[in-house]
């Protein structure tokens, strides 16, 4: 939500206004807080490791003339008696959409400096997050149950342990990190550091709300790998 | 567009449109379900898998992060890497079936 406002200099829009941007003095981002510029290089370059990661997934899967087990049999689940493929799955899909969408009005109600909507709504995140880093606990125990080692397992080629493992553990290590982060925000948000502007740890830089929306973005972030984790992992 | 209206779009955004893409992320998140439940298979499943994967992640990014708002320095700083990206999904394509062509020709036929 850049809003760039510099004296005695107007800001052209699209190419031409990206263009002067880029060959400007001072800063390149302009309007854009430094926080939310790192943490957009940052995400960029955790983009480039989920990719790697998905890429050798691609390949290991491609170049294996085993068969390939069949994730919405692996990963069904027993409700009622009946199987219902990627019941656990659809379920933290829906769960981390949910939290996504609070963090987003999180963000809104912070830049409206309105303290409890904001602070109800990052802590709203936060337990969404926590359920669904619960919800992949009980699927890994599951499947380690099952006798799923990274090395092998019963369902069919060899490979699929090692990336089922591999893939979600690194993003259930984010949802992890994300979640202290949201618990940690939250109490700041209530006790109204963003209002006061009191400066957090190892930083002088002063509290402001546009640090719910640098939260934000790793938050959404998050959920943007669950996207392509859902659709290549356990859908394809 | 006088300046007080500029400011007023461009700091906070109205509530609805989050509504709007969280219900839209619900009902896309739905159909991709029903991809598995309904056990669509081939080009089919794989090209409905994408888009609607694709639409998820673009409306992710455009309005929850924001990105649509931006000044196109920071989008384009940030869009124009996933080129790399696809570059290296063709290369390792074309490696898993170089891979796979030999395992099978080892397997199968010999040295």
């Amino acid at each position: 939500m850049s809003d760039p406002k510099i004296e005695g200099l107007a800001l052209k829009p699209g190419f031409k206004g990206m263009a002067e941007d880029t060959s400007s003095d001072q800063t390149m981002f302009k309007g854009v807080h430094w926080g939310k510029a790192m943490m957009w290089i940052f995400l960029l370059s955790d983009t480039f490791i989920f990719s790697c990661f998905l890429i050798s997934y691609m390949k290991g899967r491609g170049s294996t003339p085993v068969e390939w087990p069949n994730p919405s049999e692996v990963f069904a689940l027993d409700a009622f008696g009946v199987p219902v493929p990627l019941l656990l799955i659809a379920i933290m899909t829906f769960v981390l959409i949910t939290s996504s969408g609070t963090m987003a009005l999180a963000v809104k109600y912070g830049y409206e400096k309105n303290r409890k909507m904001c602070g109800w709504l990052v802590l709203a995140t936060a337990i969404g997050g926590l359920t669904f880093v619960g919800m992949q606990a009980f699927e890994w125990s599951k499947l380690i149950h099952e006798g799923v080692r990274p090395w092998e397992n019963p369902f069919g080629a060899a490979q699929f342990g090692s990336f089922f493992f591999m893939i979600t553990g690194f993003h259930g290590t984010h949802v992890s990190i994300g979640v202290i982060f949201l618990f940690i925000y939250a109490y700041k948000v209530f006790a109204g550091h963003y209002d006061s502007g009191k400066r957090g740890w190892f930083t002088s830089m002063k509290g402001d709300y546009v640090e719910i929306e640098i939260l934000g973005l790793y938050w959404h972030f998050v959920d943007l790998v669950w996207v392509f984790i859902f659709a290549f992992f356990y859908l394809w | 567009m006088s300046e007080t209206d500029k400011q007023d779009q461009t700091t906070t955004h109205k509530i609805g449109i989050y509504l709007w893409i969280w219900g839209l992320l619900f009902v896309l998140s739905f159909f991709s379900y029903m991809v598995d439940w309904y056990q669509f298979q081939g080009m089919l499943r794989w090209s409905l898998i994408l888009f609607f994967m694709f639409l998820k992640a673009g409306l992710i990014m455009a309005f929850f992060m924001h990105l649509f708002w931006e000044r196109y320095a920071l989008v384009n700083v940030l869009l124009w890497p996933m080129t790399a990206i696809a570059c290296f999904i063709f290369l390792m394509v074309a490696e898993y079936q170089y891979t796979l062509f030999t395992r099978l020709f080892y397997f199968f036929v010999g040295g």
